[in-house]
This record gives structure tokens, sequence and C-alpha cells, in this order.
């Protein structure tokens, strides 16, 4: 099997530019989102990215006084792209688990959010243990902590896995999912948003720290130690500063951190 | 150990010992969806060729638009369409009754998988037909035959020898196409092997996928082969 | 009606613009791949009709998989997989400095190949078709083996092999839908964006298929235009002459 995609690669060499020599010294970051995350990363109406992580990984590049670029790449190759060189870090809300770890590095935390259970308004019960959820759909977005926690312990369940998280939460708005898993923060910019007549939050679930990792850092290659460096002080920086802060409350209603 | 996780830890790949239950049920749900929609088009499909050639006007022009819009745009779109877009109306389809239909992307999937390929295969079976001699028609007509009895007996038989190749192009194409199923929530083939992949990032997956796959299309060219060597054993083709 | 006027207008607020650009990308990628699958399924054609046994049994594996797996799936593997690996080997040869594929090339390459395979059979049956004839009779004018191939059979191959060609180009029109699964910003990929923030499923995929359809449409009829010129020096005897 490996024969066969080596001799496809040699077939691809001809046709691939060689990039830039990338220097040790890091001058520009190109940074990977999603642009389907709000509020963490979104294109908005007018196609622009916006969000908290877009105005705090911008404030970090002025910090770091580097030049930054934005890449925007849909969710299921996020890790791919990033190993293969199309960015230099990821910024969007990825928490740092041990499954990612093997294949990237995660810089410091810089957001831990509760994981919570949205759905219809016509929910009276507040239970969303997976005994009370049998035989419901639940949707997510694919390949996210969500999907592998859903698929850990909700196996009566049935699991409805999106390539974005709007999408999940349009099925969820349209009827075709009982309830919807991700991020709070996520789920609050819905639920007010164009979910607040159809939805409301069910109840926090309990994180399970094996599935979802201490918290959201950004990754990079793990060759790249320099540029986690870098990333880290940053970081920290911001947090003790108090800019951290100032970015996080003009996004999210309650404290991240 | 379950017999599906067998394969995986036989050849020591740990990405296909845990997800290979999840691949097994993938690979079932795939010729599921492929087998229904294709007989469902079969069928359809056959309904649509002979209403286009012998309907009246206004009804073959709305089949000839019919297979123009299905065969002129992707079906990732056409399954879009109706996922998304039809599954958006649901007052209206709770009102008519239907919305069970549209809720469920099993049931969205077999719609557009089946309206995508009766198209295709209404096209073929035109095709067949147009390609008859006409004498046959007046033959049968100087039998005596009704049409209905000049179609069953005389027509029908000879454009599925013609028909039969095509067709069975048309099936490994659905095979090929019903791994966007995956791109709506369904675990078939590719769903499940997507999974697999987003937590391991063992890209031997995707290999092991294309195995299944290919060997999908493999047993079914077989079978077509076998099927044309006695559907035409009378003929001195070979 | 107003609203949807505006969601299609070419303003800030309006797709129309968007939409555009995803039609070019898409006509882009088709364009693109379109000389790159041809002349590769050409070569695995001759491949396959080699004296040269290894030669031949290459040709009839890659026909044979790349006609079997899901174009997605091969879409996915060029994507992530062959771009990792094509990074390795870069760095395994000691060569400065990364390579990267861009999505249009990954997209291009993976509809190329199997471009490739589809085209192949095409051109195959076309190449079986020309008489053993016109060969030795160019043999016999003294013409070279490639003068031969270029001057006598590839006219006489490329008009037999025109419909089968056309067929595969409509194909291609279509399944470039699949790169937006890559994020190419093409048609689909605008469609699907602009269903997550406006909420129009319909409108916006309802928009996107006219779009394919149109360019189905636009196809199916210069093809039959090009069929008709090609085939112009083979009326039947008593048809009608222009």
């Amino acid at each position: 099997m490996k024969t066969l995609t080596l001799a496809v690669a040699a077939a691809c060499i001809a046709l691939a530019a060689p990039a830039v020599a990338q220097q040790k010294e890091w001058k520009e970051i190109r940074i990977g989102t999603e642009g389907a995350y709000p509020p963490f990363n979104n294109l908005n109406a007018k196609k622009e990215l916006e969000g908290f992580e877009i105005d705090y990984g911008n404030m970090l590049c002025e910090k770091m006084k580097v030049k930054c670029t934005w890449v925007v790449q849909d969710w299921d190759g996020i890790i791919p792209a990033l190993l293969s060189n199309k960015y230099d870090v990821i910024i969007a809300g990825m928490n740092a688990t041990e499954e990612r770890a093997k294949k990237v590095d995660f810089t410091a935390v810089y957001t831990k959010t509760p994981i919570s259970m949205i759905g219809a308004k016509s929910i009276t019960s507040t239970d969303v243990s997976p005994a009370a959820l049998k035989g419901k759909a639940i949707g997510t977005q694919g390949s996210t902590i969500h999907a592998n926690f859903l698929e850990k312990h909700y196996t009566g369940s049935t699991p409805r896995l999106y390539p974005t998280q709007e999408e999940a939460n349009l099925d969820l708005l349209n009827g075709r999912v009982d309830y919807v898993v991700a991020d709070k923060l996520a789920l609050e910019d819905f639920i007010k948003g164009k979910g607040k007549d159809c939805c409301k939050f069910i109840a926090d679930v309990p994180r399970d720290p094996a599935i979802h990792g201490p918290g959201v850092g950004m990754a990079v290659r793990k060759e790249d130690g320099a540029l986690k460096a870098l990333l880290n002080k940053a970081i920290e920086d911001s947090i003790k500063d108090g800019s951290h802060k100032k970015v996080a409350d003009k996004w999210f209603p309650f404290p991240v951190l | 150990m379950r017999w599906c996780e067998a394969p995986g830890a036989w050849i020591g790949l740990e990405v296909l010992q845990n997800y290979g239950c999840r691949m097994i049920s993938g690979l079932w749900l795939t010729i599921e969806l492929v087998l229904i929609s294709f007989t469902l088009g079969l069928v359809i499909g056959l309904a649509l060729a002979l209403l286009r050639l012998n309907g009246p006007r206004p009804l073959a022009m709305l089949i000839t638009g019919y297979m123009t819009f299905f065969r002129g745009t992707p079906l990732l779109g056409q399954l879009f369409l109706i996922y998304y877009g039809l599954g958006s109306f649901r007052l209206f389809w709770q009102d008519v009754g239907l919305w069970w239909l549209f809720r469920e992307p099993y049931y969205c999937c077999l719609l557009a998988f089946t309206a995508n390929t009766a198209a295709y295969q209404a096209e073929i079976f035109r095709g067949a037909f147009l390609a008859l001699p006409r004498g046959q028609t007046e033959a049968a007509e100087a039998l005596g035959l009704n049409r209905i009895a000049t179609y069953w007996t005389v027509l029908l038989p000879q454009a599925m020898i013609t028909a039969l190749r095509p067709l069975g192009n048309e099936l490994i194409v659905m095979i090929k196409a019903s791994a966007l199923a995956s791109l709506v929530t369904l675990f078939d083939l590719m769903g499940a092997t997507k999974l697999a992949f987003a937590r391991s990032f063992d890209l031997n997956i995707y290999l092991v996928a294309a195995l299944l796959y290919l060997g999908l299309v493999e047993i079914i060219r077989r079978i077509w082969d076998a099927m044309e060597r006695r559907l035409t054993r009378h003929l001195v083709l070979h | 009606m107003d609203k949807y006027l505006t969601l299609l207008s070419f303003g800030p607020e309006g797709w129309g613009d968007e939409l555009l650009s995803g039609a070019l990308v898409t006509i882009s990628v088709a364009l693109a791949t379109l000389p790159f699958g041809l002349a590769l399924g050409l070569g695995v054609a001759l491949a396959k009709r080699s004296d040269n046994r290894l030669l031949r049994a290459v040709g009839t594996a890659y026909t044979t998989i790349f006609r079997g797996v899901p174009e997605l799936l091969t879409l996915y593997i060029i994507y992530f997989g062959v771009q990792v690996l094509v990074q390795a080997l870069w760095k395994g040869l000691g060569l400065p400095g990364t390579i990267e594929l861009s999505p249009f090339v990954s997209g291009v390459v993976a509809l190329g190949i199997v471009l490739g395979a589809f085209s192949a059979e095409v051109w195959l049956g076309a190449l079986n078709a020309v008489h053993k004839g016109q060969r030795e009779a160019a043999a016999a004018l003294g013409l070279s083996k490639a003068q031969t191939f270029r001057l006598v059979v590839l006219p006489q191959v490329f008009r037999v092999a025109l419909p089968g060609l056309g067929n595969n180009w409509m194909v291609l029109l279509k399944e470039t839908s699949l790169v937006s699964v890559i994020t190419l910003q093409d048609t689909m990929f605008i469609a699907t964006r602009a269903n997550v923030t406006t909420k129009e499923p319909f409108l916006f995929f309802g928009v996107a298929m006219l779009i394919y359809l149109f360019f189905s449409v636009i196809s199916a009829t210069g093809l039959s235009r090009i069929e008709a010129r090609t085939n112009r020096a083979y009326a039947p005897a008593g048809g009608r002459r222009p």
C-alpha cells in the first residue's frame, strides 16, 4: 500500500512548486483557523474573519512583533494542513487533548470553557446523562472532542457529526437532531442569535479529562519549539498585563480562564 | 476480541483494530444505500425512458427537463439541496406529513441517490431503445402484438442486452458516489473512515477504505461479466 | 423577494460576487485538469497497448484502482496523505526549504488522476479502432514510428475518441464540486458558506445547481458542434452536405 502512495507522491513532486525557505527566527507567522466557530473565529456576513481568537491572535502578533496572516481551513483538515506546512500555528478553539498531542505540540492554555448541551425549548428535563438521552439524535462537529465524547459515553444515542458546528446548530433549528453538544461559548452565540426562538441551554456536561484535555491551546508542529516558546511567552504576558482579559471581555459574557 | 477487530490485529494496524467494526458496519450501510437506490432507480429510470419515448409531449418535455437537471448538476449539490434546502421547510413537510422523510439523513440520501441514478438509468434505457432497428417494432406490429406486448416481449429483452454494460458502469459510479453520504452525517464506509482518521490521524485507514471500495467494485464487475455472458449466450458476439 | 435579490446582489451583504468568483474557480479547476488528465490518460492507454508486460500491468492497475476508488477518497488521500509524503521525501532528499501543494494543485492532481483513468479507456478504444492498415501504409511511405503516431494515428484517434472524451469532460465538470471539501472556494464551497451565514439553503444550493447546469448545457452544445465539425469528412453517402 505504501509503495502505491509513494509512486503517486513521486508523480506529484514534479507538479509542486517549492515554497520559500522558512527562517529560523520568526518574522512572519501564518495562522490557520476555521472561520466557522463563532465567537472564537468566524467569517461574518461581509466575509471577513472576526472573533475572539482573531483579535487575540492579532494582539499576540503585535506583542511578538511579527507579521501575521490568517488562513481559513476546514476543520477536518486543520491538523493535516498544519503538518503539511500550509500554516505555522492553529488558533481555532482547539482543545489540547492527548490524542492530538501525539501529532502536534500545544502552547499554554488560553481559554477553558464549560461544555454544554442545548436542545429545543420544549425540553423540560435538565438531565443530559447518557441514560436520559438514550435513542436521541445528538449533533456536533466531526473530528472534535465533542464527537469523541459522544462516541465514548453516549453509545445508546445516535451521534450526528457535521463538517462545521454551524451546520449542526442549523439541524437542531430544523428539528433533525434533539440535542447539540459543544463549547458553551460557541453555543451561546447561536442561542442568542439564530437559535433564540427554537432552542435553549439544557445543561453543562461533566468534563472527561481523558477526552477534553486541560483547555484550548494553540497547536504548532513538533519541530517548531522556538515558535512554541515565543507564543507561550506572549500568552503569558497577555494574561499578566490584563490584555487577554480585555479582548476576552469583548467577546465572552463570562471569564474564560 | 470481536471478529471485525481481527483483520486489524492480524496485520498489526492499530487503527483498523480499533475501528474495524465501525468500518464493517459502514461497508454494510454503503451496500444498503447503493442497492436500494440503484434498484428503485432501475424501475423509475425504465418508466421515465418509456414515458419520454411514448408519452404525451408535455410529459416527455417534463421528463427531459428532469433528466437534464439531474445529469447536468453534481450529486453533491443535489444531496445538499435536498438535505439542507428542502429540509429547511420543516413546517410545510409536517403539514403534508412527510417530515419523517426529510428529517432523517438516511432517507434524504436515498432520495438524492435514487433521483440521480434514475435520471442516468433513464438515459441508458432511452439510448438502448433508440438503438433497436425500426424493423423490430414493425415486425411485432405485423404479428398483431399490441404495444405493451411489443415492449415487454420484443423490445425490452433486446434493449436489456445493450443496456447491461452501461447499467453496470452506473452501479459502479453509484458505489463510489455513495461516499458523499458521509457529508450529511451518515456513517457509511467513508464516514467511518473519516471518524477513524480524525481520532488516529493514521492515513493507512484511507488506504484500507480504498481497498474495500475496490473490492466492492471488482465483485460487481465479475457479476456483470457473468450476467453478460449468460444474456448473450445465444448471440455470436465473441 | 427583495430579500433574495439583496442576498444575490454584488454588494457587501450580497453573495453575487462570491458566487461569480466561485463559478470562475469551478471552471478554472476543470480547465486546468483537462490537459493534464487527458495526457495522462493517453499515456496510460499507450502503456496498456505496449509490448512490455510490466508497462501493461502498470496501466491496468492504474485504471482499475482509480476507476474503482471514490473520487472523494482519492481527493482526501492526495490532499492529506501525499502532501505529508511529499514533504518527507523532500526533506529526505536533503533539499532546502519546504514544498507544498495548494488546495488548487491538490484538487487538479486528484481530479486529473481520476480523469486519466477514465479517459485512458476512451483513448484505448479509439486507438484500437484505427485500422492496422493505416500504420502499415504510413510505414510504407517511410514515416518513422513517431511521425506515424503524430500525423496519421492521432488525428483519427481524436475523431473517434471525441464523444467519449466529451463525456469525460461533462463528468469532470460535476466532479469539481468535490474540491469544496478541501476548502477550494468553488461554487459549492461558496453555497455552503452562504447557507451557514444566511440560513437560506434552498436559495443558495439552487443557484449553485443552476451555475453547474449552465456550464453543462454550454458544454453539451459546444461538444456537439465540435463533433459535427470533425465528422464533416465522414458524412454518409447521400447524406445532407453543407
